[in-house]
């Protein structure tokens, strides 16, 4: 599969995704799939900005990506397929069933949200969806950058980092 | 990494001072460049640091405008220009056109920026820039028992 990563990060294109992940993965094009960004001429070119030469980005909404990721996984060049958020991840695998593995790479802090990790934070209802993703096949990590430890679902909710 | 400049910092009324720099980037690489300055020249009241570590995007995007706000700052250097705190800061140039904004800050041009700090925020940010392009060079050619060599 041409997608190498599918990854939650509510920073979406940023250093970790683009160098972190991007030079060791020699990524070639990114999908970033948000339905605001999707509709936003103005923050498709932000994103677009910080993408180095050579590499492609595609802005789809969630139906645009489910309807175009066959196209995205026969790529022959290596991608990484990028939502801003875990609800957008259901949305996507929901309606393609090619995806085996979701890594959580960054959810910050918000009201209403538990930290997990240093850079994960849940609320309630995240983790439902988290455990229904799971229950469903899918292989579930966090890890923010690829020299980082993969840490598995169940420890991610069993622990509890207070900074 | 090279430097870029991004805005004019121009604004309606008269240009004044610029005051004080808001330096925001990964893990302490703002911290760590403005103990350097402050090192290098005894001057700590120029940069306010802005670290992102552990803030998602919209926190990254409230804690730099309230900082600028704070500071009066009118001038926002950033580590890489892909990074969240060059995104976030290209959010609050869509409201703030009389801020500018540096991508890819290195010591040098910091260094710069505190010696030009009386000029308008676009002028002493294009110095900035410069100086910090200009300042990083490659020496040696990183072969064993090859010539000494230098280039740009």
């Amino acid at each position: 599969m041409a997608v190498e990563l599918y990854r939650i990060d509510d920073r979406l294109i940023h250093g970790q995704v683009v160098v972190g992940w991007g030079q060791p993965l020699d990524i070639r094009f990114i999908v970033l799939v948000d339905d605001d960004v999707a509709a936003s001429d103005w923050e498709q070119e932000l994103y677009r900005m910080g993408v180095p030469p050579g590499v492609d980005v595609f802005f789809e909404s969630v139906d645009g990506a489910i309807g175009r990721h066959a196209e995205f996984a026969r790529d022959p060049r290596p991608g990484i397929l990028l939502t801003g958020d875990i609800d957008t991840m259901r949305r996507l695998v929901a309606g393609v069933s090619a995806i085996r593995a979701v890594n959580v790479g960054g959810v910050h802090h918000r009201a209403g949200r538990v930290q997990r990790l240093r850079y994960v934070f849940l609320t309630p209802e995240e983790e439902d969806t988290l455990r229904a993703l799971a229950r469903s096949g899918v292989a579930v990590t966090a890890q923010d950058v690829p020299a980082a430890r993969p840490v598995p679902l169940d420890d991610v909710l069993a622990s509890r980092d207070d900074g | 990494m090279t430097s870029s400049g991004v805005g004019t910092g121009a604004r309606p009324a008269a240009v004044g001072p610029v005051g004080r720099a808001i330096v925001a980037g990964h893990g302490e690489f703002a911290g760590g460049l403005v103990s350097a300055v402050e090192q290098i020249t005894g001057r700590a009241d120029v940069f306010v640091a802005l670290s992102n570590r552990g803030l998602g995007a919209d926190e990254i995007e409230r804690t730099l405008r309230e900082r600028l706000v704070d500071s009066g700052a009118r001038v926002v250097f950033t580590d890489l220009p892909a990074g969240s705190c060059t995104i976030a800061a290209r959010r609050v140039l869509r409201d703030r056109p009389d801020i500018v904004l540096v991508t890819g800050a290195n010591l040098p041009s910091l260094l710069d920026f505190v010696f030009h700090s009386a000029e308008p925020p676009g002028d002493a940010a294009q110095h900035a820039v410069e100086k910090g392009r200009a300042a990083i060079a490659r020496v040696g050619t990183g072969t064993p028992g090859g010539a000494a060599a230098s280039g740009r």
